[in-house]
Formats: structure tokens, C-alpha cells, sequence
């Protein structure tokens, strides 16, 4: 009988803890597995994140990002009707694996190899190839040789309400089904289809280097228990708070999920009781960066907070709006990249509130600064004690949706799906 | 910007305008954070951005503050609210170039400094963590000078996970 030996040792493919509450710590710190992640997650069945229509406004525009740690090149294709599709290539030249396109964004009716000048069409078809016949009849590729058998990698493309997702892998399910529709509805409550007042504006970019696992910002953003703890700002302003009605939300598979919340400006309570963060007489100076204004797309949630699985965030947080992109760089390491934005209908009073409210968030926010210094004491802490587990245990073992805050069952939920892909 | 029509500045305003850029990093690496509001007007701005936005003219900074108010604020948050693993810094600022603008709202020093911030935490190595730019606006309030406006624009879009304190 033939044994089909698994390359990585059995003690490393276990899952040491009783229950999903118990992370074994070396799902942050070990290399095999985190190769086995980019396999069989970023490189798998699965849509990653890429970018916005908005910043490829024109033919011919792309956005250099990232799929996994793999470059790729999301751009605006030149069509008949002059608006062109979006597709989404690898950046590497089928001839000698070149990184190609050394700029972030940029306009070009095609793209160019500079080493050997092989050129491809915005689709990634391969259409000239210079000397392919030889120079006076001599050198030359082979008769055989054939322009469309050496196109670049050309990735699977989900364009949704103008966010654009793309997968190496064809078997990946549609967009759709892969949100599953409760996720799907909170994605199309901030992206709606068809509505030229809330075509995406963009704002600008804000760009981490996190030394931490990318899993750990995941995790981050499915923990309703943190931050009305960690953030001040959160839980004196009444942003955040585990008194506040809320609903948590997920997938049938356990990937996605949305925490969704109301502002309340109740006073001091049972939720802020011995929270050593809460601070009744903080007032601030100047109260601009706090000054909400209800929009009629919000239909009460004055938050909602959705990941989706693997590499995307996207944040409603009363009038500020971003995705925010994680890209793996390493096992203890992930670049975050935050694209602020706004919409077409806009009035100059909503976009400044929108650049104001930006002060909480982002590498220096009132209330996420914190958060990428907490997943590097994180990751320091299991970099020591791989063998440790973590004890997730808010609110039971179990997994799934939740209509409270004090709950870790959406950790618990990635990390049942995450066992599945993984074979652990 | 310098021009064969802007007035020369006199040697004891550059003098001037360059003690409040030292004042400026001493404040700040001395964690003299209080003082660090006065040194700018009560209607000021105050921009950290990337030089990625700036230079594409995308309005979103790392921070964005518009008076006096919002950096006594900004003071609070960093000093008494925000987590983070505690750290010094080490600015190191370069001679400006001095000018006089005439196209605001009221003539104004305006100065350009390059800068480098060095990062200090606790049991590691000294660290490069900003690299940038200053673009002031300086006036003279109540006989000493002050920022108008500051806008420190750091050249590498990427940040070394956070940026706590002003830089």
C-alpha cells in the first residue's frame, strides 16, 4: 500500500488544544506553515483583495499590488466601447520571470519587459517578441514557438460595486457565493450597485509595516471584545461599547464576518466599570474629529467593521471609510495598506469630515495606532513559546454569528475553516 | 517659492526661524509634549502625510490637525489614552531655506528643512523611522515667531508599524 507522506511533521500539522479556543501559538511563528498558507490560501480557491476601480479611472491606468506575497497588476483594459474591463496579471515576463512594472501606479496602452523587451497587451497577451524571426535569417525562436503559449499569468477577476478581488486559482467559486449573502449585504451597504452619488472618490493611502503574523489582523477585526477595552477613544466616545446594541455576523463557512454596532452616548455603566481605559471627564479641545453626521445609507449601524477572508478589512466607522489591505510579507510580517475614500456626492463639508475622522484611524489613529502595537507584542510573545496555545474562550468554545460584543466566536470560526484548508 | 522678486531675509530672521526649528525638535525629544501646541499658532495646521499623497495630490494625512486645540488633543491621546511600546526620538533637522511668502492671507516666513527621525525603543538599537521634509509658514504672534502652518511630508510611504508621538 502506498504512503503518502505529508512533507510537514506530524507535531507541526496537529492541533494541539482541546478546542478552537486554543491557537497553537506556531500558526503565527512557523514557516512550513505559513508556505502552506500561501499555497493553499492566497494562492488557493479564494479572492484576495486588489484594489478600487476608482484609482484606474482611465484605459490603460494599473495599480501594482499584491496577491499573497506575489506582485500583481490590476489595470483598466482598452475595449471597442472605450471603457475597458479590469484585469488583473501577474507582474512577472513569461521569459525570464521578470518583475517587469517597478512603479505602484501608471498609465500604458501595453505593458513592456525592459530586460528583453517582450511585449504584452492589457489583457497579458504576449504580442511581440523582438528578433523572434532572427536577425538575416540567422538565430530566432523555434518554429514552434507560439506568442499565446507564453502570455503572463493571467489571474481570475471579481469586480463587485467597484472593489476588485482576483484569485489564481479557476476553481474559485463566485464572488457571491464566496461572501455568502449576509456578508454580501454589508459589502453592498457600503459598495451599493448602480448609484452615481456613491461612486467611490478616492482620498489617499496610508501604509504599515506590521511585525506580526497576518493572521493577527484578521483576528483583530473579529474581536468585538478588544476595543472597547484597548481604545480610549472607542469606549469614552461611545464609538465603541459593549453596551451598545450589536450584531455579529458571518459566513456559513466561518471566513467572513461583520461587526456591526450603534453609537450610544449612554452614560457610565456596567460597561465601563473597572475599565481602566474609560475616561468620564475626557473632553477634547476641539471636538471637530467627532463630529458625526448620520448618512441615510448607514440604516442604524453606526459601525460596521468586515473582513474578508483572506486579505481584506473594510471600515465604516461613523463617517470614515477605508479598506484596508493585508499583505503577508513573511510569517511575521504583513504590510497594511489603507485606501481612504469617499463618494461623488460628497459635499466639501462630508469630505472634510470624512479627512477629519481619518485621525482615528490609520498608523497614527486614536483607535488603531494601538492596535498594530499590540499584534507586534503578540507576536513576540509566541515568536518565544511556539508550542503555547492561546485561550479564546469568550462567550463558550462554539462558533457563529452573535448579538453581544463579548464574544470570540468569530476568531473561532476562521480558525475552524482555517484546520479545514490547512489539514490540521 | 525663491524668486529674483521676493524680499531677502534678513540674517536675524533665518537665525530666528532656525532656533524655532531647533526649539521645535527639542521640545519634541526632550517629551516636552505640552510645550510642543505653543509653538504654533491658535488657528494652525498641523500635516503628517506621506509624500505618496502629497505628491498625487490626494488630501489623506497620517495625521491632520487644525488648531492649536486638536494638538493639545493629539497631546492627551499620545501622553495618557494610546497604547504603544514607549520609545525616544532623535530629530535631526537641516539648515532651512528661508523665504518670504506673499500669497496667503497675510505674508508669512516660509521655510523648507529637511529631517531625519531616529527611533529609540527600550533594550533595542537606534532605528531610521522618518525621513522627510518640513514645508512651514512662520509668522511673528505676540513678538515671537510661530507656526502657521507645518506640514512634515516623510519620503517612504511605508511606517515601521506606528507613529505615536508628533514627528
Amino acid at each position: 500500500m502506498d504512503t503518502i507522506t505529508d512533507p510537514i511533521s506530524p507535531s507541526i500539522i496537529s492541533w494541539p488544544g482541546k478546542t478552537l479556543a486554543e491557537v497553537p501559538l506556531r500558526a503565527y511563528t512557523d514557516q512550513q506553515l505559513y508556505e502552506r498558507e500561501l499555497e493553499r490560501i492566497f494562492y488557493g480557491p479564494h479572492w484576495c483583495y486588489v484594489g478600487l476601480v476608482a484609482e484606474i479611472p482611465n484605459a490603460g491606468d494599473f495599480k501594482r499590488t499584491f496577491v499573497g506575497e506575489r506582485q500583481v497588476i490590476m489595470v483598466r483594459d482598452v475595449d471597442a466601447d472605450g471603457k475597458g474591463g479590469i484585469n488583473v496579471v501577474e507582474n512577472r515576463c513569461a521569459h525570464r520571470g521578470m518583475q517587469f512594472c517597478q512603479k505602484n501606479f501608471g498609465n500604458n496602452p501595453d505593458f513592456r519587459c525592459p530586460y528583453h523587451q517582450w511585449n504584452y497587451d492589457l489583457k497579458g497577451n504576449l504580442i511581440g517578441v523582438p528578433y523572434r524571426r532572427g536577425i538575416r535569417r540567422q538565430g530566432g525562436m523555434p518554429a514552434d514557438f507560439k506568442l499565446e503559449d507564453h502570455g503572463l499569468n493571467k489571474l481570475q477577476v471579481a469586480t463587485r460595486n467597484g472593489v476588485v478581488f482576483a484569485s489564481f486559482d479557476p476553481s474559485v467559486p463566485s464572488f457571491e457565493d464566496y461572501l455568502g449573502p449576509d456578508v454580501l449585504a454589508n459589502f453592498d451597504r457600503v459598495f451599493p450597485a448602480n448609484d452615481p452619488a456613491r461612486e467611490l472618490t478616492i482620498l489617499g493611502y496610508s501604509r504599515q509595516r506590521i511585525p506580526g503574523n497576518w493572521k493577527l489582523m484578521q483576528e483583530n477585526i473579529k474581536d468585538p471584545y478588544h476595543p472597547g477595552l484597548l481604545h480610549v477613544f472607542f469606549v469614552t466616545f461611545g464609538l465603541w461599547r459593549p453596551d451598545q446594541q450589536s450584531r455579529m455576523v458571518t459566513d456559513a463557512q466561518h471566513r467572513h464576518a461583520c461587526m456591526l454596532s450603534q453609537r450610544n452616548q449612554a452614560a457610565a455603566g456596567e460597561a465601563t466599570q473597572g475599565v481602566s481605559t474609560f475616561r468620564e471627564n475626557l473632553q477634547l479641545q476641539d471636538d471637530r474629529i467627532l463630529d458625526v453626521v448620520s448618512e441615510d445609507w448607514w440604516g442604524g449601524p453606526t459601525v460596521c467593521m468586515t473582513t474578508i477572508f483572506p486579505s481584506l478589512i473594510i471600515q465604516q466607522q461613523v463617517n470614515s471609510l477605508s479598506t484596508r489591505h493585508i499583505v503577508p510579507r513573511g510569517v511575521g510580517t504583513f504590510d497594511f495598506v489603507w485606501t481612504h475614500f469617499g463618494y461623488r456626492g460628497d459635499d466639501p463639508a462630508m469630505h472634510q469630515r470624512r479627512l477629519r475622522q481619518a485621525n482615528l484611524f490609520g498608523p497614527a489613529g486614536y483607535v488603531s495606532a494601538d492596535d498594530g502595537e499590540a499584534i507586534e507584542c503578540v507576536q513576540h510573545g509566541a515568536l518565544l513559546h511556539p508550542s503555547e496555545s492561546t485561550y479564546n474562550a469568550m462567550d463558550g468554545h462554539g462558533v457563529g454569528g452573535a448579538e453581544h460584543m463579548v464574544t470570540e466566536s468569530l476568531i473561532r470560526g476562521m480558525y475552524a475553516y482555517w484546520r479545514q484548508v490547512m489539514g490540521i | 517659492m525663491t524668486g529674483t522678486s521676493a524680499p531677502l531675509v534678513s540674517l536675524e530672521m533665518r537665525m530666528a526661524v532656525a532656533d524655532l526649528q531647533a526649539e521645535y525638535a527639542a521640545c519634541l525629544d526632550g517629551r516636552r509634549f505640552d510645550d510642543w501646541p505653543d509653538l504654533f499658532t491658535d488657528d494652525c495646521v498641523y500635516k503628517l502625510q506621506p509624500r505618496e499623497n502629497y505628491d498625487r495630490g490626494l488630501p489623506l494625512a497620517t495625521m491632520a490637525f487644525e488648531s492649536k486645540g486638536m494638538l493639545r488633543d493629539r497631546v492627551y491621546a499620545v501622553t495618557q489614552t494610546l497604547f504603544h511600546i514607549p520609545y525616544a526620538t532623535r530629530h535631526v533637522v537641516g539648515w532651512p531655506r528661508v523665504w518670504i511668502d506673499a500669497e496667503g492671507k497675510s505674508p508669512a516666513i516660509a521655510a523648507e528643512s529637511n529631517y531625519v527621525v531616529i527611533r529609540v525603543r527600550e533594550n533595542e538599537l537606534p532605528e531610521l523611522f522618518s525621513a522627510g521634509r518640513y514645508l512651514d509658514r512662520i509668522v511673528d504672534g505676540g513678538g515671537r515667531l510661530r507656526f502657521r502652518q507645518r506640514l512634515a511630508i516623510f519620503d517612504s510611504a511605508l511606517i515601521a508599524n506606528s507613529i505615536i508621538y508628533p514627528i
